[in-house]
Order: structure tokens, then C-alpha cells, then sequence
């Protein structure tokens, strides 16, 4: 690394304060040309905020960005696309009423020659190559609103690279999309660092990382830690850095016994487009780990069991008694808690304070005379609460909306702890959310397990539900097809479930029936 | 191991004067105002002035508050200047005997309320919004008063029911006694309640509200219910000021009424708001308009002030939010 590498980027003494509090602190980076730099660190670190300032969306406090050897400022995204960088973005936002094709070429549309008519056909036919390159066999002229998670995810990488910048931050690229797609993602990345792009890579799965990665660089709470080669650091020693604590047990020891009572079960649970008959059962004190693809239908299921989606036909058992579950609120009557996937859309209010978000369900709690809030009762449990499930906020009139990701699912299942649910439903608990909370939101699945609650834990990441499970039923296009006790689980298995590729082995392994 | 006292509560109070200006801004302007008016309308500082400015301002108050609930939801009801004609003609229609006086405040009061709640319920139950509804409600009202009274005013209205609108109490006349008690009423709601609350959950995210178990509908007809039922609260007071139930009464009302809302730093978009700004909203149109009377300025020039204020306002609240 002499000083006459001529660097794509470099980002110096990088400070950035928002009122009451500064969220990075002379944070300098040095980018390569040709290489994919990772930038990790846990969620609050600083990282997105960094990634923002590079594009141009958010203006550093103090400090200096240098592209290519010369010093630059940009005031907006439009002056970080112009400079050559362009974002994939961890929360994607796409028009939904517009088509593909708008959507990729939103701000730079084609026009007829000498004028401001959109030029339709051309722009079809650029989409159309995009997609292509990317692997997707799909018109441009869908509407986003139809694509899946993964579509769309798939959309946003093309339309990043299409820019085509010299420099492309990934912020979290592939927290959406299946392993198939993460391939064709990865074999682009390597056709972009042939072309000498650089890339910035964000991303919490390290067999991910250590698969693209030349070099890391790791953030915590603000502070630069260090730049590594990829070839010379350990997933142990980047953890290490990350958190700055030993981290060897991610998954905790379950002590408690899976005692015999059904606590929850479903009988041929069917919808017409999602799933089918499927029925299973959850014991008191049981994590019953929910595996597939997306769109096998898992998040359905326990939407319909929240009562928050329809059923078509299919039966629920609530300690043996059978129930009607028609909204949200006569789950919560039933002590059914859902977690949900996405926390921004259904799980948090997002103007709303962290103390107001953690005690909307239980205000009846805190009611003096039936109608009065006891606002000091409801303080102090809500200050308990941040501090045994240990959430870092300002203070409880902090709004949620400015936390990080572990933060705000720790505000979430706040909430839903208050009021002591006897079914828990975990969707994609752990979805944005750094290691060190990630170890602590376990730690706190299987104390409440200890605790006699059922738990169902739905969770794309295989390690998650391999760690944490007592039994795991697998998904396929929204039919149950097979169920694996904890000891005869393996990743691979888990897979074959999953994809529907091989029958004979799922039979050899034990499917119920 | 600095991770260790992460997880500590800092409730952290620094004073800073950007802080001030940000979160009491409004504020600040009214005081402003008042100062500057104090020094150049020599009539401004009078209490005989500073009550009539009260008075003037009560009834567009009382409209803003129910508006404050509704905005808070992420709804809006342009009804409601044409529901204090409709309550007003009505309830004028039973005021012409002392006798009857319990049974004109109750019909007004009942009229406003069942406008508002088929307002909630055509918004909640059909999932139409809230601009279309109203704005539908608010030519049917306006139409229904002019059927109603038949295009002409209902005078003639009985000593008791002149009370109302023109009396004082204590030296502070009676519609703002109305205004302050239902600000308080209200305040008391919004801040205390459940209720209070969930308005906000169904402003700030109907989606996570509805996935807590809030009966978001419900919410929706209430807060439409509230407003509709102030409407027929204004109404009431209006008719009494006035010694007469006019069609024509109320007109754009509700344009002054969602003005002093935003004024006071209530978003649009739902979910974040203050009542006391709303007070402070509705103060600074009436200190405005009756500064500029003080100053002999034309009524047409007041309207371009107070349009300048509203976008002063908003921006104020803007850089607030950034």
C-alpha cells in the first residue's frame, strides 16, 4: 500500500453530528480500485451513515471525500451519481405504480432527439438488456408493485449498476433475495472489479464476505477500527473488532425440557394462493423453527394464525380448545404474540416515541380509574424494559425511527413482552440486526422458552434456525414438506427440503406421515 | 468491555438555543408579534382588546381542535364549516322559546356528532379518503342547511340562547369559557387516554397499529365523531354571537381551522402533533387579523398575510423535523 496508489476513493476525518449526538467520529476509508472493500461493523456503528455521505445524501459535520485524488463535495444524490457512485440501498424504495423500466431509468429517461418525450421503446429495450444481465426473465413493463421482495431487490442492483459508477456501495444486498440470486449477484460483482470498479460491500453474513471481500474495514460505535485483508483476518478476530468482546457462543445452551402440552395447534390451515393443509403443533416451552424460501408461504401461515389474514378453511387449537382468530386483537385476547418481518411497515410507529411504541398494547395496564394513563407507572416499565432487554437510546422520548436495527426489534418485542405471551411468533427475528444484539435476541428466545412460552421461529438464515430449534418443519411453494428433529438437522437437508429437488432423500429423512 | 454500560438510559437535558427555537418556535413568533403589535397599535395592549381578540378567536378554535385529532389520524374534514351552518340553523330553529333551550343546544350538538361519525364511517367502513368524504359532506350539510332554512336566516332567538354567544362570565365572554374548557377537555384526552394515544399509533403507522390490535376503524369514526360534534359545538356559539341561524354561515371555516393547525406544527402526514400548538396556531391567525385591523390594513391584505404565514410556518417546522 504505497502512497502512490491512486486511490478511487479516499474519505478523510469523516465527522457527522446530529443534534444531541455525533454518529461518526474522524472516520477515514481508503478505496482501491478494482476491489470490494466490506465495510462491517454492528448495526448503530455508523456504517449507513457513512455509505450516505459518500452518495451525497447526507453532508458530513467535517472532513474531506477525495475521488480519484481530487477533493469533492456533493449536496445532493444527484452530485454522487454525476461523480460516479451509485447505491444500492438496505431499504428499497421503489415506485410502485411505475414500471420496471421507469423505475431503472427514474431521473436520466430516454427522450426522442430535441425534445422532452419519453422515448418508450428505447427505454423497454435498455431495461430489457438490464434485466437480462442480471438474470431476470421478466417484462419491463411490469409494475414493480407485482415483482416479489427478491424482483425488486434484483431490480435495485440493476438500476445501481447501470449508472455505470466507478464506485458502487451495496448497503445489505442481499438480505432479500435466494441463494440463486446471490450467485448471479456475486459473478457481476466479479465482472465489475475486471472492469477496475470499485465496490462497498455491507453485509452482516460472513461466508458472504470472506467469498468477495479484498479488503475490511470494520466501524464500531462511530470509530474507525482498522482496514484488513481479507486473506489475513478471521471471522473470530473480525467479530472481536466488531464488538470488541469475545463472542464464541452465539447460539445459547437451551436447559429446559420441551414439556407435553400442546399449546398450539393447526389442523389443514389452507389458502387459496398461499399454502395448504398444513397443520402442526407447538408444545409449551418448544421453538418449532419454520424454514423455507421466500414465498413458500411461511409468513402467511402465521399471519393467518394471528388472524390478520384470512383462512379459507383449516382448524386452530388453543390448549385443546378450538379457536376463532379473526383480527389481531383476538389473537393478543388468546396471548398470541407475532413479531413481525417487517418492522418498519407493521412492527413500529415510527413517529412514535420508544416508550409510547413499547407500551401501545398494554396501556390498559397502566390505566388509573379506567381511564386515566398513569404516565409515571408507564415510564418506569418502560424504562425496565430498556434496560433488561439493554437497548441504547438517547431516552424513552427518543422517536423509534432514529434507532438502529437491533435496537428497534429489541423496542418491538418490548412491546410484545409486556404483555406476557404464552405463543410467540418470531418472522425473520434477527433481519438487519447486528451480532451483539443478535446473540442477545436468541439468548432471549430460549429464556422464554425456559419460561413455558411456545415459540415458532420463521428465519431464512439456516444457522438460525438449526441453533435455536427443537424441531424444524421446512416449507415448499406453501405445502409442509418435511419436519426434522434438532439432531438429524443439517443445513443440506434443510435445503432439499426446501427447493422440492430431492424426494427420495426427504423421505428417507423422516417426513411426518 | 465498553459495551457494558451501553445499555444505561442517558436522559440527557442540554440546554441549546437551537432547541429552543426549534421546539417552541412558534411560540416565540406569537410573543414577537405581540410585542411588535404592542408598540405599533396603541389600542393592541387594552384588555377590552385582548378579550375581543378571545372572543374572535373561539369559535375558529374550537373547530381547529377537533381538526387536530383528525390531521393526527392522517385525515382532514373540510365539513366542517358547513356542519356549524347546518347546527346552527337547526339548533336556532328550537331556540326561539326560553323553554326549549337544553333541547336546542342538545339537537345542535347531536347533528354535529352523527355528520362527523358517517364522515368516520364512510372512511373507516369503505376505506374512501377523507378528502373526498368531507368534501362530499360538506356540499350535503351546506345543501341540507339551505333546505332546512329555506335560504333564509332563522332569527327571532330567545334571551337564554343569546346568552350563549354574547355573555360574559367573570369578565371573559362565555364562547371563550366554551373554547378554553374544550381545549382543556381535549388536551386531557389526546395526552391521557388510551384513546389519546392510539390516535397517534393510527397516524403514525395504521398498519403496525392494526397488527397491535387497535381497532384502527373505530379510531377513525371517533376522531371524525369528535370533530363533527365541535362543528356542532361552534355552530351553537356562532348562531347565539350572531342572533340568528345563517345558511350561509361557516363558509371556508375550515380552511381557518386546518391553517391554525398546521400553523402549530401538526403534520399532514399523520402521526405527529401537539394540541397546545394548535392553541398557539389558532392565537397567532386572531393576533394577526386583529393587528391588522388595529392598523386600519384591508381585510384583502390580511388574507395574503396570513398565507404567508402558513408557508413561514411550515418551513419553521420543516427544518425542525431535519
Amino acid at each position: 500500500m504505497s502512497d502512490q496508489t491512486v486511490y478511487s476513493l479516499e474519505m478523510r476525518n469523516i465527522s457527522k453530528t446530529y443534534p444531541g449526538v455525533q454518529v461518526l467520529h474522524n472516520v477515514s476509508l481508503k478505496l482501491r480500485p478494482g476491489t470490494v472493500h466490506v465495510l462491517m461493523g454492528e448495526n448503530g456503528a455508523g456504517k449507513s451513515t457513512l455509505m450516505k455521505i459518500i452518495a451525497g445524501i447526507v453532508q458530513p459535520t467535517s472532513g474531506d471525500i477525495v475521488l480519484f485524488g481530487k477533493k469533492v463535495k456533493f449536496n445532493s444524490p444527484r452530485d454522487g451519481l454525476r461523480h460516479g457512485i451509485s447505491m444500492i440501498h438496505q431499504e428499497l424504495s421503489p415506485i410502485p405504480d411505475m414500471t420496471i423500466a421507469e423505475n431503472l431509468f427514474l431521473g436520466r429517461e430516454h427522450q426522442y432527439k430535441g425534445t422532452f418525450v419519453i422515448h418508450y421503446k428505447k427505454m423497454n429495450e435498455e431495461a430489457a438488456k438490464l434485466l437480462s444481465g442480471i438474470g431476470l426473465k421478466i417484462d419491463p413493463g411490469t409494475k414493480m408493485r407485482d415483482l416479489t421482495v427478491a424482483e425488486t431487490q434484483m431490480v435495485e442492483i440493476a438500476k445501481a449498476i447501470s449508472y455505470n459508477s466507478d464506485i458502487i456501495i451495496m448497503d445489505e444486498p442481499t438480505s432479500a433475495i435466494t441463494d440463486r440470486e446471490v450467485e448471479t449477484l456475486f459473478s457481476l460483482i466479479n465482472q465489475l472489479k475486471s472492469q477496475n470498479k470499485s465496490i462497498i460491500y455491507i453485509s452482516h453474513k460472513m461466508d458472504e464476505i470472506y467469498r468477495i471481500a479484498d479488503e475490511i474495514s470494520v466501524l464500531r460505535d462511530g470509530h474507525y477500527i482498522g482496514t484488513y485483508a481479507a486473506s489475513q483476518i478471521t471471522p473470530d478476530q473480525l467479530i472481536n473488532k466488531m464488538v470488541d468482546r469475545e463472542l464464541k457462543e452465539v447460539f445459547p445452551e437451551k436447559k429446559a425440557k420441551v414439556s407435553q402440552e400442546v399449546v398450539l395447534k393447526v389442523k389443514n390451515l389452507s389458502h387459496s394462493k398461499k399454502f395448504r393443509d398444513i397443520s402442526f403443533e407447538v408444545r409449551a416451552g418448544e421453538i418449532v423453527g419454520i424454514a423455507g424460501l421466500m414465498g413458500s408461504g411461511r409468513t402467511e401461515v402465521v399471519e393467518s394464525i394471528f388472524g390478520i389474514r384470512p383462512l379459507d378453511s383449516g382448524e386452530i387449537y388453543i390448549r385443546g380448545t378450538k379457536v376463532k382468530i379473526r383480527n389481531a386483537k383476538e389473537a393478543i385476547r388468546h396471548r398470541i404474540a407475532l413479531i413481525t418481518e417487517d418492522r418498519k411497515q407493521q412492527g413500529l410507529i415510527l413517529p412514535l416515541s420508544v416508550k409510547d411504541n413499547m407500551t401501545l398494547l398494554s396501556l390498559k395496564d397502566f390505566q388509573r380509574g379506567k381511564i386515566i394513563i398513569d404516565r409515571k407507572k408507564e415510564q418506569s416499565k418502560a424504562k425496565e424494559y430498556v434496560s433488561s432487554l439493554k437497548i441504547k437510546t438517547a431516552g424513552l422520548q427518543q422517536s423509534v425511527g432514529s434507532l438502529s436495527g437491533g435496537n428497534q426489534q429489541k423496542v418491538v418485542l418490548a412491546k410484545w413482552l409486556m404483555k406476557a405471551p404464552e405463543i410467540l411468533i418470531f418472522d425473520e427475528p434477527t433481519r438487519g440486526v447486528d451480532i451483539g444484539a443478535k446473540a442477545e435476541i436468541y439468548k432471549l428466545i430460549a429464556d422464554l422458552a425456559e419460561q413455558g412460552v411456545a415459540i415458532i421461529l420463521i428465519s431464512s438464515e439456516l444457522p438460525e434456525v438449526l441453533g435455536m430449534s427443537d424441531r424444524i418443519i421446512v416449507f415448499h411453494e406453501g405445502k409442509i414438506s418435511g419436519e426434522l428433529q434438532k439432531q438429524e438437522a443439517t443445513q443440506e437437508k434443510i435445503m432439499k427440503l426446501a427447493t422440492g429437488t430431492n424426494n427420495r432423500e426427504v423421505t428417507s429423512v423422516g417426513v411426518n406421515e | 468491555m465498553e459495551l457494558t454500560n451501553n445499555p444505561a438510559i442517558t436522559e440527557k437535558k442540554t440546554f441549546q438555543p437551537k432547541h429552543l427555537l426549534s421546539s417552541y418556535g412558534i411560540v416565540i413568533a406569537l410573543i414577537l408579534l405581540c410585542i411588535i403589535l404592542s408598540f405599533t397599535a396603541d389600542n393592541f395592549l387594552r384588555s377590552e382588546n385582548l378579550i375581543n381578540v378571545l372572543r374572535q378567536v373561539s369559535i375558529n378554535g374550537i373547530l381547529a381542535i377537533g381538526m387536530t385529532f383528525v390531521i393526527i389520524t392522517a385525515g382532514i374534514d373540510l365539513s366542517v364549516g358547513s356542519i356549524v351552518a347546518l347546527t346552527g340553523v337547526l339548533a336556532a330553529s328550537f331556540a326561539k322559546d326560553e323553554t326549549t333551550l337544553w333541547l336546542a343546544v342538545l339537537i345542535g350538538l347531536m347533528s354535529g356528532l352523527i355528520l362527523g361519525f358517517l364522515n368516520g364511517l364512510v372512511v373507516a367502513r369503505w376505506g374512501v379518503a377523507s378528502f373526498i368524504v368531507t368534501l362530499a359532506m360538506m356540499t350535503v350539510a351546506r345543501g341540507l342547511t339551505f333546505v332546512y332554512s329555506d335560504g333564509k336566516p332563522i332569527s327571532g332567538l330567545s334571551n337564554a340562547y343569546l346568552t350563549i354567544g354574547k355573555a360574559d362570565f367573570l369578565g371573559i365572554p362565555i364562547p371563550v369559557w366554551i373554547f378554553l374548557v374544550t381545549f382543556a377537555l381535549c388536551h386531557f384526552i389526546l395526552y391521557h387516554t388510551k384513546f389519546g394515544r392510539y390516535v397517534y399509533a393510527v397516524g403514525g403507522n395504521e398498519n403496525a397499529a392494526s397488527v397491535s390490535g387497535i381497532n384502527v376503524s373505530l379510531i377513525k369514526v371517533l376522531v371524525f365523531s369528535i370533530s363533527g360534534l365541535l362543528a356542532g359545538l361552534a355552530g351553537i356559539v356562532l348562531s347565539s354571537r350572531v342572533s340568528a341561524g345563517l345558511p350561509q354561515a361557516g363558509t371556508s371555516y375550515e380552511l381557518d381551522a386546518i391553517a391554525a393547525v398546521v400553523i402549530g406544527g401538526t403534520s399532514l402526514s399523520g402521526g405527529r402533533g401537539r394540541l397546545w400548538g394548535t392553541l398557539v396556531g389558532v392565537l397567532i391567525i386572531g393576533v394577526v387579523n386583529n393587528g391588522l385591523d388595529l392598523l386600519n390594513v384591508s381585510s384583502y391584505y390580511q388574507q395574503i398575510v396570513k398565507g404567508c404565514i402558513i408557508v413561514a410556518a411550515v418551513l419553521l417546522d420543516s427544518k425542525k423535523s431535519k
